[in-house]
């Protein structure tokens, strides 16, 4: 990250650096989804218009949400645990921003280069289903309860398919660094034609898919919603929180959407890079500078085709049950990825 | 026959032997305890204060016991102080998302009582506002399914569109929810002008949300999931418990009290269809409320083409002194038959009035259909028998 300023930047001013820029990363996606989708898209598909008082457009209306949930009383039940029950929101968002750490923006705008990032960020990812159970279990409430057993139950089981989709493009990338899957798909060619670069949603589409399905189970996002599930469970394993807690729980559900949009985009869709052909560059030495600025913005855009799916199927569909929700991840999601794996590893010997 | 030998869905079968044997695991106190969930009263999805008492284990339920009284505001009781007239402001508030209907049977057992008829206008037109209610409160529910299994946009949907409706019944009555229109012997104004263009081309935009709501909720696999053999009813478990109206049909039983019943109303004008289904489970309810929904449009279109001129108000004496006598009419009403059994004295007011409502009776079933389900489809059931509150408490 710090090789793109010109100047030399002190030890502790690099990783001041880094950490504002972990929470502009982690935060203005958060934002940008729930004002853009959660408000403004699912206004549009709902023929209504929305929030429009607060600003221009309703633009200001998430300051207005943020503020009013500030303002709120910090309830912890009578019966709670304490002290877990407290912790329990900062864990979740935690597993948030453990995971922008290593999703690269451009050539050098990266936060670590790890050599087996997406093991790592498969890995901290599933932190949040501790945060979970930890609200479920210490709110001493029958509905928390139960919604942090669904969520226990789904996240794990659909941390499989999302490991094993992931698999295919590992294999096909030859890697497990981030930053190298951006390189091999921006420099790669489809049938000698390199002009689109080899972006792996096409090659690995099956993989593509299930890893979608997987995220909208992981973000227990509708028609995953079972922990949620207002209907049923009030508010799931969020029942009782309230003020700012809540709202921890609020941006940590809509950052992971962004964050899981991020590596979405850049395992299956380039990344921040443009087809290295356009410019002539070889590797990622020879990329220009200014692909540092341009880049970010290009994993925003991205990031937010991938939201807009999550979102579309969150507002269109009733959710599963839980048992139909385990079935179809281990009789379908599970079966399809592994004969994914079985596949691509065919083609990776004999091409 | 045992209840195994029934015909019932083979999820719904195996749901029961698993509830049997989680009953037998409490019962010898063997490993886990049961945990007793009190849904509602306040709760989300209960539209209301309805409290369901389940007790669980793990998911699934071992059984489970809706529990009302919560919102019983003593209508049958006020009845015995009101004069016969201020009788339907009260009755109007029974079924609240379909108000006209609920007069409707009143007054008609009070006309059998004083042995007077509306004239063929008001007859009409009664049919056409209580088809109109029926509409806006089953578009209402299709809407609401969504909701009560997570998809979020059918309920907007309904809402937009109901809102043509109302705005019809608010035109011709004056009033949005509680109408209070109708009169004995009549109704209390003639329709206004421009109405009737109006409500065809609502009626035409009624259809298209039926069209929508199709599309969107009842193909969808998931819902089809949620739906299909869940809850099944079978047809000689829904005739002990009395059900009626949309959730009798869905069990197979062809009975309609618009087409059985002769009542001095313009049902038998019109060409329409009575509409059922084989399998009783919760896909088989919501399926033959849609399908009224677009027959009730077809009735009122065609009524609308036919209505007769003519007085609106039969000939009632100013102050109405009801003879002595008793009279039972019931009416299919959105929710299911309602009736009315009012005993006269011959004064101003009624001496006992007996509010038969739909949803009392429908759901009496639920203990039975709720039997070894899990905790999502406790929702799903209970959303598909479609009751409301105030018409389970009255």
């Amino acid at each position: 990250m710090m090789s793109m300023l010109a100047v030399e930047v002190p030890y502790w001013g690099q990783s001041l650096l880094r950490v504002l820029g972990g929470i502009v990363a982690v935060l203005l996606p958060a934002g940008t989804i729930v004002y853009v989708f959660l408000f403004k898209m699912m206004s549009f598909m709902q023929s209504r218009l929305g929030p429009m008082e607060a600003g221009p457009y309703g633009s200001l209306q998430l300051v207005a949400e943020v503020g009013k949930w500030l303002q709120k009383e910090d309830i912890v039940p009578e019966r709670a645990d304490a002290r877990i029950f407290k912790m329990a929101p900062i864990v979740v968002l935690l597993s948030t921003f453990l995971l922008i750490a290593v999703v690269p923006f451009g050539p050098d705008a990266w936060f670590t280069d790890f050599e087996v990032g997406i093991f790592y960020a498969l890995a901290v990812s599933s932190l949040s289903v501790l945060g979970i159970l930890m609200a479920g279990w210490s709110s001493a409430n029958k509905y928390s309860l139960l919604g942090g057993l669904r969520a226990a139950g789904q996240l794990i089981a659909y941390e499989l398919p999302m490991v094993l989709a992931v698999i295919g493009v590992i294999i096909q990338a030859g890697t497990m660094n981030l930053q190298q899957i951006v390189i091999a798909q921006n420099s790669g060619s489809m049938f000698g034609f390199s002009g689109l670069g080899n972006p792996y949603v096409i090659t690995q589409f099956v993989g593509f898919v299930v890893f979608m399905i997987a995220i909208q189970a992981e973000l227990t996002q509708a028609p995953f919603d079972m922990p949620i599930a207002e209907s049923e469970l009030v508010s799931g394993y969020m029942t009782e929180y309230s003020g700012f807690r809540f709202l921890i729980f609020f941006i940590g559900e809509f950052a992971t959407a962004g964050v899981f949009s991020l590596i979405a985009s850049v395992l299956f869709l380039g990344g921040w890079g443009v087809p290295f052909a356009w410019f002539g560059w070889t590797d990622v030495d020879s990329v220009a500078n200014w692909m540092n600025i341009v880049g970010p913005i290009i994993m925003i855009t991205k990031m937010m085709l991938v939201a807009f799916i999550i979102m579309w199927v969150r507002f269109s569909y009733p959710r599963f049950r839980e048992d139909q929700l385990q079935r179809f991840a281990w009789k379908v999601l599970i079966p399809v990825s592994l004969a994914n794996i079985a596949l691509t590893s065919i083609f990776k010997v004999v091409m | 026959m045992s209840l195994t030998d029934r015909v019932l869905g083979d999820r719904q079968r195996l749901a029961y032997i698993a509830s049997q044997a989680a009953d037998a695991r409490l019962n010898v106190e063997l490993e886990t305890e049961g945990m007793t969930l009190n849904i509602g009263p306040q709760h989300p999805a209960t539209h209301g204060t309805l409290r369901i008492i389940a007790r669980l284990d793990g998911e699934q339920v071992v059984w489970a016991e809706p529990s009302c009284g919560y919102m019983h505001r003593g209508y049958e009781k006020l009845a015995e102080v009101r004069t016969y007239p201020q009788v339907t402001s009260l009755v109007n508030r029974i079924d609240w998302l379909g108000s006209f209907a609920n007069e409707v049977p009143f007054i008609l057992a009070a006309e059998k009582l004083m042995e007077v008829e509306a004239p063929p206008r008001a007859q009409h037109i009664r049919t056409i506002l209580f088809e109109l209610s029926r509409i806006a409160n089953v578009s209402l529910f299709l809407g609401d399914l969504g909701v009560q299994m997570g998809a979020i946009t059918p309920v907007f949907f309904a809402f937009r569109d109901r809102e043509y409706v109302l705005n019809l019944i608010e035109g011709a009555t004056g009033g949005r929810f509680h109408p209070n229109f109708d009169r004995i012997g009549g109704l209390k104004d003639d329709l206004p002008k421009g109405w009737i263009a109006e409500t065809k081309a609502v009626m035409k935009k009624l259809r298209n949300f039926c069209d929508q709501i199709e599309d969107l909720l009842f193909g969808n696999e998931i819902f089809q999931s949620r739906t299909r053999g869940i809850g099944v009813i079978p047809r000689d478990i829904a005739l002990q418990y009395g059900l009626s109206g949309a959730n009798l049909r869905a069990s197979g039983v062809d009975w309609d009290l618009r087409r059985d019943h002769p009542l001095p109303m313009a049902w038998n004008k019109a060409d329409w269809k009575v509409w059922t289904h084989p399998d009783g489970d919760s896909f088989a309810r919501c399926w033959v409320r849609l399908q009224e929904t677009r027959e009730s449009t077809r009735i009122v279109d065609q009524l609308l083409d036919t209505i007769p001129s003519g007085p609106i108000m039969a000939k009632v004496p100013k102050i109405i002194k009801v003879p002595e006598g008793e009279a039972w009419v019931s009416t299919e009403n959105p929710l299911g038959e309602m009736g009315y059994y009012v005993v006269s004295r011959g004064e101003l007011g009624p001496f006992r009035v007996k509010i038969r409502s739909a949803s009392f009776n429908n759901i009496s079933v639920a203990p039975w259909a709720l039997r070894g389900v899990y905790v999502p489809d406790i929702i799903t059931i209970l959303a598909s028998l479609y009751f409301i509150l105030g018409d389970i408490d009255r």
